[in-house]
């Protein structure tokens, strides 16, 4: 079992930026984004978020998201994928941020998860 | 009266007309409480789903709603795009068992509710899909209840979505997401045969 990182953001450019970030703390943990709608336009792809499992070399998954339907497309995402979505309320950036350097210290789920709890704002 | 393949083409083309049609006053509804697209988000999904089933012609019910979520799911972008698509999927699963209307809207309200999170009176697409998933369930939708519904809106605090950050300052504005939901039940009943 790994455990990997999807961030999901309406904006291309955050969604690729912040996986820059944690890879400073995390770079061996499994790492994939989706950002924009299909067209590159600003909200979110069940597609692309679709796409961003598959190609997480993870068969577990840690799901951060910025806004409301970036949420319900992460859903249909999650409700079409074979592995195992876990999604947070959480702030976007430092809790993908906690989470990558916990999981690159092999840090088991449920204590990230722990630490996670504080972090939640929606 | 049965909902068949050719007749929910023809509610959805009527749907999509509608759209089109109010595109800029939808998302000038949505300006003032949301980030202003609604209405060209719509019109793309709607123009997507006329395609899909133009190029696909569905041969089932069940088909037909799948390929009008599908549409509407890859190409609406904002939060109607799960939302409405989680409408017509679950009246695609839905449809696997029964045409009857009411179960197909009961249904539908039921997972809008779900994927959004919102209930009856947070000023979302809710406020027309469960009202008027009831009336057609009594069997007397009319356009004065769509009008109705639509119209509650106005004077309601947004609790979901973007409009909900601004809280109270969102009262005296209409929810786009319900206007837009009011075309659809509208197209329904100027569809002949359905209800």
């Amino acid at each position: 079992m790994s455990l990997g990182i999807t961030i999901v953001s309406h904006v291309p450019d955050i969604a690729a930026g912040l996986p820059k970030l944690l890879k400073q703390v995390a770079a061996d943990v499994p790492i994939t984004f989706a950002g924009g709608t299909d067209d590159g336009d600003i909200g979110t792809s069940m597609e692309k978020i679709s796409q961003a499992f598959e190609d997480n070399a993870a068969d577990e998954i840690l799901a951060f998201y910025d806004l409301g339907s970036a949420k319900m497309n992460l859903e249909m995402a999650e409700e079409m994928s074979d592995k195992t979505i876990h999604l947070y309320d959480t702030a976007l950036i430092e809790s993908a941020y906690t989470a990558a350097s916990l999981l690159q210290a092999d840090v088991p789920l449920k204590d990230v998860e722990e630490q996670l709890k504080p972090l939640k704002v929606k | 009266m049965a909902l068949t393949v050719e007749n929910l083409t023809e509610w959805i083309n009527s749907f999509a007309a509608k759209i089109a049609e109010q595109k800029d006053y939808l998302s000038e509804l949505d300006t003032p409480i949301g980030d202003g697209d609604h209405g060209n988000n719509m019109a793309r999904g709607v123009k997507a789903v006329q395609e899909s089933l133009t190029s696909k012609k569905p041969a089932e019910l069940t088909d037909a709603f799948k390929q009008i979520a599908m549409a509407l799911i890859s190409k609406v972008g904002g939060a109607s795009g799960p939302l409405y698509g989680t409408a017509f999927l679950e009246m695609a699963k839905k449809s696997k068992d029964t045409s009857d209307l009411t179960e197909l809207f009961a249904a539908a309200a039921a997972g809008i509710k779900k994927r959004g999170g919102a209930q009856v009176g947070d000023k979302t697409m809710v406020d027309v899909w469960d009202p008027l998933a009831e009336k057609i369930k009594a069997g007397n939708l009319a356009q004065a209840d769509v009008d109705a519904a639509v119209n509650a809106t106005k004077d309601l605090v947004a609790k979901k979505g973007r409009a909900s950050y601004l809280g109270e300052r969102s009262v005296g504005h209409l929810d786009p997401g319900a206007v837009s939901s009011g075309y659809l039940f509208a197209a329904l009943i100027e569809t002949e045969g359905i209800l």
